[in-house]
This record gives structure tokens, C-alpha cells and sequence, in this order.
């Protein structure tokens, strides 16, 4: 019943739906003060690792366990795996003190993606709040790469303040693009912000795309996807046209181990990413 | 964590009452006569052809025997702590010769019987799943030198096992968790090969706890299919035999390695009407009518509260249910830091760390975690696996500190409830 447009790939790296890969951090870029993004390079040697945006990996550190992390990088640069991880307790933070070289498990990719293919002929709004831009930067790249299959593209990012604003760089060139329109937002100007203050459901009454052929994806903590679907509606926008990555504990990725469950989702196999529609009814009722 | 069922209000020493049989057992907690119950076992007639056959109780040793000359490891019921457990068997002779059980919510007591049934009680704690699903298994190992970290999967080379004694709810429950883990996408190779090395012998029923009801949920107490053995326990006063039925090409042949011979008309009948009158004597029954829209439409109903009033999130019912799939994983450090494993583990959706992300769990209350475990349960494993997660096996009821019963519970929500709008499936219990 929630079977999206993606359909659930078969892992491709690991052994066996447990065991993880080796691979070797080529590089980490830090982004903010607790983000960082890590370039991965497989132990075994040159090797293409296909995705589809929205799909995430399980990333192992050594002796300390293993976490679900969104792919972060560009679909069509298949030799490399990107993974942009906020550092927020024992597992991401023992990732983000990994030194080039050195080595990590992956597993994946599994999941859901976003509906790329669905939205093409129509306008697209990609709404990001805080880490959740990093999922949504594979479908972004994939958009700009075929950009002409779609209307008006907008991305409307709300982050705490200006210095965790991610990709900086990345995103004032897509702010330069005529055909992209970019909104930030930041809940604390701090500094010489003299950008938009506020949260991200703010940017939606005024971005420039068509209601009634629009397809939104969204990602960021789970009331900014709620405020922001709402304020979606309120513009006109249909539900079944929205869609949402969704975050549970997760220990196997394979539907084994019952805790990403979410009603009769289980998060890993029919999710994260989910058309609003379908869920609609479990996101208002309160710890399901 | 949770690995271990706690036993309160449980009395471990088995009871004194000596005089006791089985069916007297169950009548003190009264029948519940279900019309259900009968229809079923009619249709449940043999289909054509199907052999019956027997074999007499003291050549149970040769079966055994059978088994472990084809390397079978040979595990059933058996009697450890005031309770029937699983565990190996050397002979028929550690099989519970003689007892019986009385079952209620929180409250599980041996009995001992008038005669020398060796099946004459119900399920007790435990369930084949700790055979075919580990409580504990280690998934791989890693070492890391200075520059190369490996990672190195179990080898998992289960040995070949015959269960002896798996009876109707829980040869369900067996193919239940072969959804979960065969044929949802993933398959767990661990499962499987567990899964390809059993051979099932399993036991007709004769007899009904006051916490079964598996005649509600159309599982019991007559053995389907999926065995390769299926005995049904005849004791008379003057002889003791075992009507048998092979349902494998595996079965026949380990039958054909013991004295047996064709059952007569009376001795299939008598095995007939054991069971039937085990299902008369069903201590409980679910109405599982239109379950699925039931509970997903009462997400907000009341009776949470009241459960959650009294439910300890204890973990037990998880623990013992022969379906509850669910694990976590733990990972782990020599001290030189060199090498980790990581295991896993049976886990239960009643602790607060089962559903933990980042800022703190999902569902804190009691009230939410009771409510998924029985949603889940009841209505979430129809679309996740096509059929329900319960085979009326009663154990969450007995096994329960403070008694609670999901029959109870679901009747609750029931009779307090709009009437669900109407599904389109036919069957809500198990297919
Ligand atoms: C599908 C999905 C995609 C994600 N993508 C990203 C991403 O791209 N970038 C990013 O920064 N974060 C992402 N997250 C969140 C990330 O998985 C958590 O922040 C991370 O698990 C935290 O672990 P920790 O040990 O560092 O910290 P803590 O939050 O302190 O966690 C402590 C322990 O709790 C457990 N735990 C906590 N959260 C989870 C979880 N979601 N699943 C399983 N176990 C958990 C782990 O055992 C962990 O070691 C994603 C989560 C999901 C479900
Ligand atoms: S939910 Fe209770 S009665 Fe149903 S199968 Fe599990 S333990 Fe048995
Ligand atoms: S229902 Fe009973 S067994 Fe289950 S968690 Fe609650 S108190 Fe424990």
C-alpha cells in the first residue's frame, strides 16, 4: 500500500542483508560546526554504486555501531558515495573523526527515493529544513541535469542560523542560476544576515510555482513537514502531489528488526520517502 | 535485555493436585462453547487418500531414535522449573510423561495427570522460535590493523534439528515468521538455513489451556499443513498409541523406519474426536470481524489509557510470543581495540529505546507502546504479511505479570467502538 514511484533496489553493497562493506574515507569536508561531509571510496577498488536520490546507507563505525544516513551526493557520479552527517551523539561523531584512509562499513542503499520521474512536466518545490537539505541535494542534481523536463523549480531551505546554513558555496551558485529560484531562511539572524528570518513554511505564500501542477518533497524535522504541508494545502496543493521523508530507529534497513515501523510502514523498505496522501491519517495521531 | 521472562504471581513448584486430569482441568474454568469450533473441524475432514497410521506410545523411542540416526539434534517439551520448556531430548522419557497445566491470565501451575499422556498440556514459555530465530546471534566480526579494517560474517552452520510436539498455533506461528523473514524482499539467510534443517513432528492437541484460542483464530487445534510428522495422542484405559499422518516425502520416510501399521476406522476416529474435543474446550476466543479497520480506526480510543494503567511495559508478552520478530543489535569492544562484533538480539517494542531517534523516543507513554504492540499485532501484520500476528497461542495472557489479556483488550475496544467501515477482505485471521 505504500509502494512509491521508486521501487525498493536491491541492496548493492554488503555480503549478506547484515554484513557491511568496507569502504575508505577519501575525504571529509566540514560544513558547519557539527556537519560534515564524507567522500567514500570502496576498500575493494574502483566500483559503481548506483542510487536513487532519497536512498540512504547504513554507516558502521568501528566498535561504536551502525546508523541510517541519507546519500547525499550526485546520482550521476556513480564511483563515489557522499554522506553529509550532523554529529549528534556517539555514532556520527566517531564518523566525523574519521581521518582519510582510514576505514567504515556500508550498506545499501535502501529505501525509498523521491519522485523525480513523477514530476516531470511540472513545477517542483523542494522544501529543506536544517540536515534534511542533504537528502534532498541528489534530487536537486538530478533535476538541474534535466532541467528542461520541468517548470519552475524552487528550493526553500530554513536553517538555526547563518553560520549552519549547508552546502554554502553550492548554494549561492544555484542562486545564480536564472532557471532555480532559492529562498533561505535562518530561525536567528546572527552576525551580517541580512537575509530572511523565520521558518520555512514563511518562504511557501510567496514562492513561485503553479499549485495545481506542482510536486513538493520535503525533508527536516517532522513539524516542519507537518507546517509545511499544511501551509502546501492552503496554496492548493493536492497531497497526493507531496511527499516526505520520514525518520525512525532503524537497526537492520531490511524489515527485520520491527523498529522503524510506523503504523503498517515499515520506514526502511516503504519509506523514508512516502506521498503524503498515504500517510496522512498516522502523522496526526500523536507516537505511533 | 528483556531476554528473560519474569514470572511473578506465578507459583514455580509444579502443583500438588494429584488427582487431576486434564479435562477436568479444563472444565473448571468453564467452556466456551464457540459454533465456530465445530464448523471447522468438520471441513477439516481428510482430504481423499490420506493415510492414517499407528504406532504404540512405547515405541516413541524408535521415532527418536529414527530421527537422530538421520543427525537430526532431537528438541521438544520438556519439564524444568515448574514449567514445560523446550530443550533436547535424550529419550521419550524427559518428554513431560504425566503432566498437565493450568493457565489464566498471569498464572501458569503444572498438574499432574491421572494417566501417562506424554502431550497432555498446552504451550508453556517458550516456542520453537528460539530454535529457528535465535534470542542471541552474533552477525559478523571486524578487525581493524593500521591500515585495513575487515569485516568478517558469521558462518552460520545450524545443526539439523526435529522439534518434537510443535502443535497447531504454533506450526502458524512457524510459517508466519517465514513471512517475515523469507519473503519480504530481504531474506534472512540465518532463518532459512535454520528453517531447511528442521524436521517438524507436531502434536494434535488434547488438550486446551484456559488462556487458548486459537479456534478463533482459525489455528489450531487440528494440525494443518506444513509438518512432517503429525501425531495425535490416543490414551485409553487399556492402551496408549499414537495416530500418525506424514505430510513430507522426509516424514515418510523417517515413518517408514519404524514399526507401524495402517490405523482402523476406530483408531482414526478416536484421534478425531480428541481434537475436536480440545476445540470445544477453548478457554478464550478473539472476534477477529473486521479487526484491521477495528484498531486502525481507534488510535485515540480510551481503554489505552486503561491498559497502560496497568501494563508494566515489562517486555514478557514480546518475549514469549511464538510470532514477535522484532531484534536490536549490540555491538561490541575487546580492550585492545582491535576487534568488534556485533550481535543481535531479541528486543521488545515495550522498552522506550526501541523507537529512539535523536531528541528522544517516539513513543514515551505506555499507552503508545501497549497500542503498537497490539496494533501491530492484530492489524499492521495483515498488510505487512497477509495475514494476522496472532495464532491464540494465550502465552502474552499467562505470561503476563499483572494478566493482561488481548482477547479482553481487543473486546474492549470493541464494544466501545463506532462500527469500522467495512473492509473488502474476507478473512481478518489467519489464511
Ligand atoms: C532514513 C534516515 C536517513 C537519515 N539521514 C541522515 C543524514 O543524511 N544525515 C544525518 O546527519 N542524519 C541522518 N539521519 C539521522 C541519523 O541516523 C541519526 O542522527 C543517528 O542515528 C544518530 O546516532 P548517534 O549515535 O550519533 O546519536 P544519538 O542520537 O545519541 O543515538 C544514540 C544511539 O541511538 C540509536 N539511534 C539514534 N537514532 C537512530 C536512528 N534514526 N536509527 C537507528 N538508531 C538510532 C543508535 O544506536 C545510536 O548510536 C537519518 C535517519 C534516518 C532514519
Ligand atoms: S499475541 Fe499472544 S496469543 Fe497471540 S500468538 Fe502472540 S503470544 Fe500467542
Ligand atoms: S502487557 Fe503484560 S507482559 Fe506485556 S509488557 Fe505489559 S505487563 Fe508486560
Amino acid at each position: 500500500m505504500f509502494t512509491n514511484n521508486t521501487e525498493v533496489m536491491a541492496a548493492a553493497l554488503g555480503p549478506g542483508p547484515m554484513v557491511p562493506a568496507v569502504f575508505r574515507v577519501q575525504r571529509t569536508k566540514k560544513e558547519t560546526s557539527d556537519t560534515f561531509t564524507m567522500e567514500l571510496l570502496p576498500e575493494e577498488g574502483p566500483q559503481e554504486f548506483a542510487f536513487a536520490p532519497g536512498q540512504f546507507n547504513m554507516l558502521y563505525a568501528f566498535g561504536v555501531g551502525e546508523v541510517p544516513i541519507s546519500i547525499s551526493g550526485d546520482p550521476a557520479r556513480r564511483s563515489v558515495v557522499v554522506h553529509t552527517t550532523r554529529d549528534v551523539g556517539p555514532v556520527t561523531s566517531a564518523l566525523r573523526r574519521l581521518k582519510p584512509g582510514e576505514g567504515l562499513g556500508i550498506r545499501g542503499p535502501y529505501g525509498t527515493g523521491w519522485p523525480a520521474a513523477e514530476a516531470r512536466g511540472a513545477d517542483v518545490v523542494i522544501a529543506a529544513g536544517g540536515i534534511g537539505l542533504a537528502p534532498l541535494r541528489p534530487v536537486l542534481y538530478q533535476i538541474l541535469a534535466a532541467r528542461q523536463h520541468y517548470g519552475k523549480v524552487v528550493l526553500l531551505y530554513g536553517t538555526r542560523t547563518p553560520a549552519d546554513i549547508l552546502f554554502r558555496r553550492e548554494l549561492e551558485q544555484w542562486r545564480s542560476r536564472f532557471d532555480l529560484e532559492v529562498c533561505v531562511t535562518v530561525d536567528r539572524a546572527v552576525g551580517s544576515w541580512a537575509g530572511m528570518v523565520g521558518v520555512v513554511t514563511k518562504l511557501i505564500p510567496r514562492a513561485p510555482f503553479d499549485p495545481h501542477s506542482t510536486i513538493a518533497m520535503i525533508c527536516g524535522p517532522e513539524v516542519m513537514m507537518r507546517f509545511t504541508v499544511q501551509e502546501l494545502e492552503g496554496r492548493g496543493v493536492a497531497t497526493e502531489n507531496i511527499y516526505v521523508s520520514l525518520e525512525r530507529n532503524m537497526k537492520c534497513a531490511v524489515s527485520f528488526c520491527g523498529h522503524c515501523q510506523f503504523g503498517p510502514a515499515f520506514v526502511c523498505k516503504d519509506g523514508p520517502v512516502f506521498r503524503y496522501d498515504r500517510i496522512q491519517p498516522l502523522m496526526a495521531v500523536r507516537e505511533v | 535485555m528483556v531476554n528473560r521472562v519474569v514470572r511473578k504471581n506465578v507459583r514455580r513448584r509444579p502443583g500438588g493436585v494429584a488427582q487431576t486430569a486434564a479435562f477436568a482441568v479444563c472444565g473448571r474454568f468453564g467452556l466456551v462453547r464457540n459454533p465456530a469450533a465445530r464448523r471447522l473441524i468438520m471441513s477439516d475432514s481428510d482430504p481423499p487418500g490420506e493415510e492414517r497410521f499407528v504406532f504404540e506410545c512405547d515405541q516413541l523411542d524408535l521415532l527418536l531414535a529414527a530421527l537422530k540416526k538421520h543427525g537430526y539434534r532431537v528438541v521438544g517439551p520438556t519439564v524444568r522449573e515448574g514449567a514445560i520448556v523446550y530443550d533436547e531430548l535424550r529419550s521419550a522419557a524427559d518428554l513431560p510423561v504425566g503432566w498437565s497445566d493450568e493457565q489464566e491470565g498471569g498464572r501458569y501451575r503444572l498438574l499432574k495427570r491421572s494417566d501417562r499422556a506424554h502431550f497432555g498440556y498446552a504451550v508453556g514459555p517458550h516456542s520453537w522460535k528460539q530454535f529457528l530465530h535465535p534470542p542471541v546471534r552474533r552477525l559478523w566480526q571486524a578487525s581493524r590493523t593500521q591500515d585495513r579494517l575487515e569485516i568478517v560474517p558469521e558462518k552460520d552452520d545450524p545443526p539439523k534439528t526435529a522439534f518434537l510436539g510443535v502443535r497447531a498455533c504454533e506450526l502458524h506461528a512457524i510459517q508466519i515468521q517465514d513471512k517475515v523473514f523469507l519473503r519480504g524482499g530481504y531474506s534472512d539467510p540465518s532463518y532459512k538455513a535454520r528453517r531447511e534443517n528442521a524436521f517438524i513432528v507436531a502434536v494434535n492437541c488434547g488438550h486446551a489451556a484456559g488462556t487458548c484460542f486459537c479456534v478463533s483464530m482459525q489455528c489450531g487445534p487440528k494440525v494443518g499443513a506444513g509438518f512432517d510428522l503429525a501425531l495425535t495422542e490416543v490414551v485409553e484405559e487399556t492402551r496408549h498409541y499414537f495416530v500418525v499422518q506424514a505430510g513430507s516425502e522426509a516424514g515418510r520416510q523417517i515413518l517408514g523406519e519404524i514399526p507401524h501399521r495402517e490405523a482402523d476406522v476406530s483408531e482414526r476416529t478416536a484421534a478425531e474426536r480428541i481434537v475436536s474435543r480440545t476445540a470445544e474446550q477453548m478457554g478464550r476466543a478473539m472476534d477477529t470481524t473486521e479487526i484491521k479497520s477495528l484498531l486502525y480506526s481507534n488510535y485515540e480510543h480510551p481503554r489505552w489509557e486503561s491498559v497502560a494503567a496497568r501494563c508494566l511495559t515489562c517486555g514478557n508478552c514480546t518475549m514469549v510470543c511464538p510470532t514477535c520478530f522484532c531484534t536490536t543489535v549490540e555491538d561490541v569492544t575487546d580492550l585492545s581495540g582491535k576487534h568488534a562484533e556485533r550481535w543481535q538480539k531479541w528486543d521488545s517494542c515495550f522498552t522506550t529505546s526501541f523507537s529512539y531517534i535523536h531528541g528522544g523516543s517516539v513513543r514515551p507513554s505506555g499507552y503508545a507502546r501497549y497500542r503498537q504492540w497490539m496494533t501491530h499485532k492484530l492489524a499492521a501484520w495483515i498488510d505487512q504479511f497477509g495475514t494476522s500476528g496472532c495464532v491464540g497461542c494465550g502465552r502474552c495472557i499467562t505470561w503476563c505479570p499483572v494478566g493482561i489479556d488481548i482477547t479482553e483488550e481487543v473486546q474492549a475496544i470493541r464494544s466501545a467502538a463506532p462500527l469500522p467501515a467495512r473492509e473488502n477482505e474476507e478473512n481478518h485471521g489467519n489464511a
